[in-house]
């Protein structure tokens, strides 16, 4: 009975079948060692081929500014195209140590960049700016939240980041120091997706960087509140051992140091390191 | 079905290398990361890791959500099925189309569309909350909701192809001999494609229980609440993922168990009828 459907059903997926196995073929008899899985020597052979390429894997909450300054960067060395990867800091650095190739880590915790350190995958890192919270609420603020303390009423709904990203481990630090109990609607999986839970208003208010609030222009406000201050995230940015770029690495690295990186990060909210 | 029992009358040994060899690579591509996740488990420190109340929690949450999701699918989705199979109506086709987007459209956008629409600034939510307070998103209702607009196409799909196959014959025999559409719908539609409601039933059950996008942009994530397996597998993996393993282990095992004792029971059987 499904004959008329099944023809179509079936045909998909054999096809694809075909070209999987021709495409596997194909490899297998170009070069033998395709099917080793060692992601050092592959990164290695593909070097020369990728030196124009720059591969900087950064937190979430670098999504803007890093942009910026890989735009900058492409203009100081033409011929190089600087491609991004931005997420968790904590999904990042596990992808580093299964073996991404790349070139720069830059990171919203000092834990997070522990995790590629101690597999040595990175030298000693610089931390490059700090970033603080605020609480984000939707711009007509309709549970009237003015403090953190606000956050605990039950009737006030609250996002927070998980515990086990960078902006979640901040949070839960704050709320420890305050000696306050929020109990959030959702614990999120990364700082955007904690912004955009106010953006469209479903909730009353959520602790996202201050960072965050800037960049969503105008789509919620930010409130400061005084326990933020002892809740301050460290970014440290390094250079990976294995950077298919080579020294390209280095390069960006230093941009994001020098006095043209730092107008850039602190424009947009963060506060200087040193 | 046809093929089962060809392959049983010819034994494997006669079947064309041309097709088996891409059938054995088929098999091996989707069962060799299977593989990879058992060599990684990290059993010794299974069974401590497995009794952990946050995992029994997200994994009574997800068979009850995936379970209820597939009612509601069935509930709305044999009768749509129906409609797009037996009645002919101006842009049918548009219609048929238009149902099967959440199967293109990524579940994290097919999340935020949900929002939109019964999310409590939505366009439906609104309403729903201030004429009876009822907030979907970070509910468990609202996990059924996500899991039932990812998975129900896929109920659609199956039950649609099994109405357009099926002898139309025998219904127009019922409705000669007097039965209301109803009665026959009920009589001998239904019992007729009972095979495909079943194999759309756990497509649309599976698909459900494997849900993370649309249910952690509609439902957030909260322990014991809107936190399905997926989700609890995913935020493991930031900091544990040897935890993620053993999350991910129990959800296929789960599965395989379930789908398998379906299948032997429902599937063949239904289809040999």
């Amino acid at each position: 009975m499904f004959r008329s459907v099944s023809r179509w059903v079936v045909a998909a997926p054999a096809a694809l079948a075909l070209l999987l196995g021709s495409a596997a073929c194909g490899s297998s008899g170009s070069d033998s060692s395709a099917t080793s899985s060692s992601a050092p020597s592959a990164a290695a052979s593909s070097a020369p081929a990728t030196a124009n390429t720059l591969t900087v894997f950064a937190a979430a909450s670098l999504t803007e500014t890093f942009t910026e300054l890989g735009k900058a960067f492409e203009a100081s060395h033409p011929g190089v195209t600087v491609t991004f990867n931005f997420g968790s800091s904590a999904t990042l650095a596990q992808q580093i140590t299964q073996g991404a190739p790349a070139d720069v880590f830059a990171a919203a915790s000092p834990a997070t960049m522990k995790t590629v350190t101690d597999a040595s995958l990175a030298g000693s890192p610089t931390t490059f700016v700090r970033n603080k919270l605020q609480i984000a609420v939707p711009p007509d603020n309709p549970a009237k939240v003015a403090s953190l303390k606000d956050l605990t009423d039950s009737k006030v709904k609250v996002a927070l980041c998980a515990e086990q990203v960078p902006c979640g481990a901040a949070a839960k630090k704050a709320l420890d120091v305050a000696g306050l109990k929020v109990t959030p609607v959702t614990f999120e999986q990364d700082v955007k997706a904690t912004l955009t839970k106010v953006e469209l208003g479903e909730v009353d208010a959520a602790l996202v960087y201050k960072t965050d609030v800037l960049s969503s222009g105008g789509k919620v406000n930010g409130i400061d509140f005084p326990e933020a201050d002892q809740a301050i995230n460290d970014y440290p940015i390094a250079a990976l051992t294995k950077a298919p770029g080579g020294p390209l690495a280095q390069q960006f690295v230093d941009l994001v140091l020098s006095q043209q990186g730092k107008d850039v990060l602190t424009k947009a909210g963060f506060e200087s390191a040193a | 079905m046809a093929a089962d029992d060809v392959s049983r009358r010819s034994g494997l040994t006669r079947a064309p290398w041309v097709l088996l060899a891409p059938a054995l690579l088929g098999m091996a591509f989707l069962v060799l990361p299977l593989a990879g996740l058992l060599v990684r488990a990290p059993w010794t420190t299974l069974p401590e890791r497995l009794t952990a109340p946050h995992v029994l929690d997200a994994l009574r949450l997800s068979l009850f959500t995936a379970t209820v999701a597939t009612a509601v699918s069935l509930l709305l989705g044999v009768p749509l099925a129906w409609l797009l199979a037996r009645v002919s109506f101006p842009g049918r086709s548009l219609v048929r189309a238009l149902v099967t987007i959440p199967l293109v459209l990524p579940p994290v956008v097919g999340g935020v569309a949900l929002l939109l629409v019964l999310g409590r600034r939505g366009l439906v939510g609104q309403w729903l909350e201030s004429a009876f307070g009822i907030s979907l998103p970070f509910t468990t209702a609202g996990v059924v909701v996500a899991e039932a607009f990812v998975a129900m196409p896929f109920l659609v799909i199956s039950v649609e192809g099994a109405l357009r196959a099926a002898d139309l014959r025998f219904e127009e025999a019922a409705a000669t001999l007097g039965a209301s559409r109803w009665t026959v719908f009920r009589r001998v539609t239904v019992p007729l494609v009972a095979p495909g409601i079943v194999a759309g039933a756990v497509l649309c059950w599976a698909r459900a229980l494997g849900e993370f996008g649309a249910t952690i942009t509609f439902a957030g994530n909260f322990p014991g609440r809107t936190q399905t397996m997926p989700l609890a597998v995913y935020l493991a993996l930031e900091t544990d993922p040897d935890s993620a393993i053993v999350l991910s282990l129990v959800l296929l095992v789960v599965s395989v168990v379930i789908l398998a004792s379906l299948r032997d029971r429902w599937v063949s059987a239904g289809s040999a009828a």
